[in-house]
């Protein structure tokens, strides 16, 4: 389904962005969809997997963590999607905006991953819009071979 | 493969110090027992996930502990066949902030003393 790869390191040393405009819309859409999640209810069950525990079963030292970390988490985050949204329709990123993106994207694919209940059969189907949720599956496939290209593009260093 | 709803439980030692113990005992100075419970190190946990992608487990690997492509990739393998992999140690601040770290790249991280 995939085959052409849209997301690569050009010669130039930035990450090349080939994508086409409505993929960019979706991208913007389902991205829209994390952070109004965020502003309206960070404790929202759909967003477990971005705020994990640090603790196992200690309730008063996870408290601490939380107080101590979790703003900080929900800023990084929402930093990285306005981050995304100024640069939707650009060419060219450079690594820290590739990073950025790498990172909502990343988000994105564990709200939906959890609300899907992705598991790694999910990966083995073919995608299907007739079956139930196909189309949240499908984008959810989609999310993930963008991320697989940046992180190539990423790994494959800088300049 | 780990459920991605909860995390396995971790014994928890209960001699952790407290400063309201009841007047009669004596308290105030800490046992070598406790001395040696608060310097045993905390790791750093990562444990396996159906959505985190391996190349990306690799590479966060990388660019928060400078680990080599290879031992970045031996935990990351480590991580997905046996369920989790120790990633750091240290100071329970340390710890924390490794974890800290791990989260703000979406990693299923915990940290228990060892």
């Amino acid at each position: 389904m995939f085959q052409q790869r849209q997301i690569e390191r050009a010669r130039s040393g930035e990450i090349r962005l080939r994508l086409a405009p409505e993929e960019r819309r979706l991208v913007q859409a389902v991205l829209a969809g994390v952070r109004t999640r965020l502003d309206e209810d960070p404790d929202d069950d759909a967003l477990r997997r971005l705020f994990p525990p640090a603790y196992g079963d200690d309730a008063d030292a996870e408290q601490e963590y939380r107080e101590l970390v979790h703003g900080t988490l929900v800023e990084g985050k929402r930093e990285a999607l306005r981050l995304v949204e100024r640069t939707l329709d650009r060419d060219h990123l450079t690594d820290d905006e590739a990073s950025a993106w790498l990172g909502a994207l990343n988000d994105a694919r564990l709200v939906l991953g959890t609300l899907l209940d992705v598991t790694e059969e999910t990966y083995a189907f073919e995608l299907d819009m007739d079956v139930p949720r196909g189309r949240e599956l499908a984008v959810f496939a989609y999310l993930t071979w963008l991320q697989e290209q940046l992180v190539d593009a990423l790994a494959r260093g800088g300049r | 493969m780990v459920s991605a709803r909860t995390l396995p439980k971790r014994r928890h030692n209960a001699s952790v110090s407290t400063t309201l113990a009841p007047a009669e005992v004596e308290v105030e100075r800490p046992s070598e027992d406790d001395a040696l419970e608060r310097d045993r190190p905390w790791v750093v946990i990562v444990w396996n996930d159906p959505i985190n992608l391996m190349s990306y487990v690799t590479l966060v690997f990388r660019k928060l502990f400078g680990y080599g492509e290879v031992e970045a990739t031996r935990l990351m393998l480590q991580v997905h066949n046996e369920g989790k992999a120790a990633v750091s140690s240290g100071t329970r601040e340390k710890a924390e902030y490794d974890v800290s770290r791990l989260h703000a790249h979406g990693l299923w991280a915990s940290m228990q003393q060892d």
